[in-house]
């Protein structure tokens, strides 16, 4: 590096046509120098702090989740839990139909509820309403329905995973 | 809006010009001893690197009881993160290094003379303040070595007569060095530190700015017509920038070739490891008190120690006030000699520090 600190004094030099050619010269290396410095930098730097949303996009890849006794889970009562990263319900309805769906509401986000007695989906932060069978929204700000995942219920368990 | 005119318009609210007047008149002396200006300016930026990666850690670093699974997961889970750790802790060590240079240099050039004196004062403070800064952020991953090497240091202060062991216990948070002793030097570290470092810093510098370089006595002797100078900006400015990318090179090598080890997880019931040791930077005052304790055994000798100690840094601190005047007279030279001792001693029990640990 110090090399190319050295250069600007051959500027200083008598000037003629060659001066032109060494100064361009030497800003276009130590503008590709500087370039390259930035990007050594910023790739660790932007990798480290990515970090979170990489393991959680590995999280996500999930397809498929074994609630481990949910079977026993009583006629019109709800299970939350963890789908990948993101949170999830399992509402088993007194007519024993089993549903699971994602729990995030798709306004704007904040973790929904099911109402036993209303037999509905409820977003305690905009009031958007949706049905707890199919997900879809029924009323509210809500623009498209929750996503419904499989359910199978075992003997030792209730699998849910990706339609 | 041309650039002319938002130019106008913001140095007429800022005064830009004065700034650029000011650059424009500022030199900087050049003479065979040149190259120890520059060491000022590496532990500035030195000081820039420590606050940028000490963000980036600060992003996963959790204190408390989950300070070392924390520090582990940045090591070796977070992408990188084993290199922002290494440049961090590699930064923080080659800093040390640099303001001591920087110190040693100004001390024999005789730079904390008449008019610089709150120079070499709060360059002393922020020297004292760097080794808080290590010594606080050496327990931070709470691992065996920084768990032992804290439980002597605070020894130290723990020697100092009737209110030793209260100042031990009030840092320590309780009588073990624990989860506790973890939250408050982060508090330490990241927050009340830096608080005083940087406006301290802003002062030095600023003296810096008033004062200019001062020029050692050698130099000064000469006819001002024989003195040579080069302009501040961009000259100056240029040759210290690239110190500064020398600098980040060579952190760059140590940080990615030399990477920064994590230890065993601390556990208070797990004997020392052998030959524990302090950082290098406490290596010196560390040996001193031990060779003393070998002369005066007992309560005596840690008393003595730190009496010849604080006397030592005492007369250090103070040096401006005792080496006052430009000639090089009796007091001069007195000066330069208890320099050269001061040198001679930090190298030596450094050395045997070093020698003696098996």
């Amino acid at each position: 590096m110090s090399q190319a600190l050295n250069v600007p004094h051959i500027v200083k030099e008598p000037a003629d046509s060659g001066e032109k050619a060494t100064r361009r010269g030497f800003l276009i290396a130590a503008g590709a120098a500087g370039l390259a410095y930035t990007a050594a930098l910023a790739y660790p730097i932007y990798r480290y702090l990515a970090s979170p949303q990489e393991m959680e996009a590995s999280a996500t890849a999930v397809t498929e989740v074994t609630l481990k006794d949910a079977e026993k889970l009583p006629a019109g009562s709800v299970l939350m839990f963890k789908f990948g990263s993101s949170p999830a319900m399992l509402i088993h309805h007194e007519d024993g139909r089993w549903v699971a769906l994602t729990a995030v509401c798709t306004h704007l986000g904040c973790t929904v509820q099911y109402e036993p007695q209303a037999d509905r989906i409820h977003c305690g932060c905009h009031g958007g309403v949706y049905n707890a069978y199919t997900g879809a929204n029924v009323s509210g700000p809500p623009p498209k329905p929750l996503k419904l995942f499989k359910v199978a219920v075992g003997d030792a368990g209730v699998n849910v995973s990706r339609t | 809006m041309t650039a002319k005119t938002i130019y106008q318009w913001t140095d007429e609210r800022l005064g830009l010009s004065e700034l650029a007047a000011f650059a424009r008149h500022k030199t900087v002396p050049v003479h065979s001893q040149s190259f120890w200006y520059y060491w000022g300016g590496i532990s500035l930026f030195l000081f820039m690197v420590q606050c940028f990666t000490g963000v980036l850690l600060l992003v996963y670093y959790r204190p408390g009881a989950d300070a070392f699974e924390s520090v582990r997961q940045i090591t070796f889970v977070m992408h990188f993160g084993w290199l922002i750790r290494s440049a961090h802790s590699w930064s923080a060590n080659l800093m040390i290094f640099s303001i001591l240079v920087h110190m040693f240099s100004v001390y024999f050039m005789k730079a904390y003379r008449k008019p610089r004196e709150f120079g070499w004062l709060s360059g002393m403070a922020l020297l004292g303040l760097a080794s808080l800064f290590g010594f606080s952020g050496y327990l931070l991953p709470m691992d065996e070595l920084s768990y032992f090497a804290t439980k002597v240091g605070l020894e130290i202060p723990n020697a100092i007569p009737w209110i030793g062991p209260a100042i031990s216990s009030m840092l320590r948070g309780g009588l073990q060095v624990n989860e506790f002793t973890v939250q408050r030097f982060f508090a330490l570290h990241v927050v009340v530190l830096p608080a005083i470092f940087v406006p301290l810093l802003g002062f030095h510098l600023w003296l810096v700015q008033r004062h200019g370089n001062a020029m050692p006595p050698s130099e000064e002797a000469k006819p001002a017509a024989q003195r040579k100078t080069i302009p501040f900006f961009p000259n100056f400015i240029r040759k210290d920038l690239g110190m500064w990318l020398v600098s980040l090179n060579i952190l760059a090598l140590l940080a990615s070739v030399f990477p920064w080890s994590l230890g065993k997880q601390a556990d208070m019931l797990v004997p020392a490891p052998m030959g524990i040791h302090p950082e290098w930077y406490f290596m010196s005052p560390f040996e001193m008190l031990k060779l003393l304790g070998n002369f005066l055994p007992g309560e005596a000798g840690e008393i003595a120690g730190l009496l010849i100690f604080t006397i030592g840094i005492a007369l250090w601190v103070f040096i401006p006030f005792y080496d006052t005047t430009n000639e090089s007279g009796r007091r001069g030279r007195a000066a330069h000699y208890f320099g050269l001792l001061a040198v001679f001693a930090l190298l030596a029990t450094t050395a045997i520090g070093y020698w003696t640990i098996r």
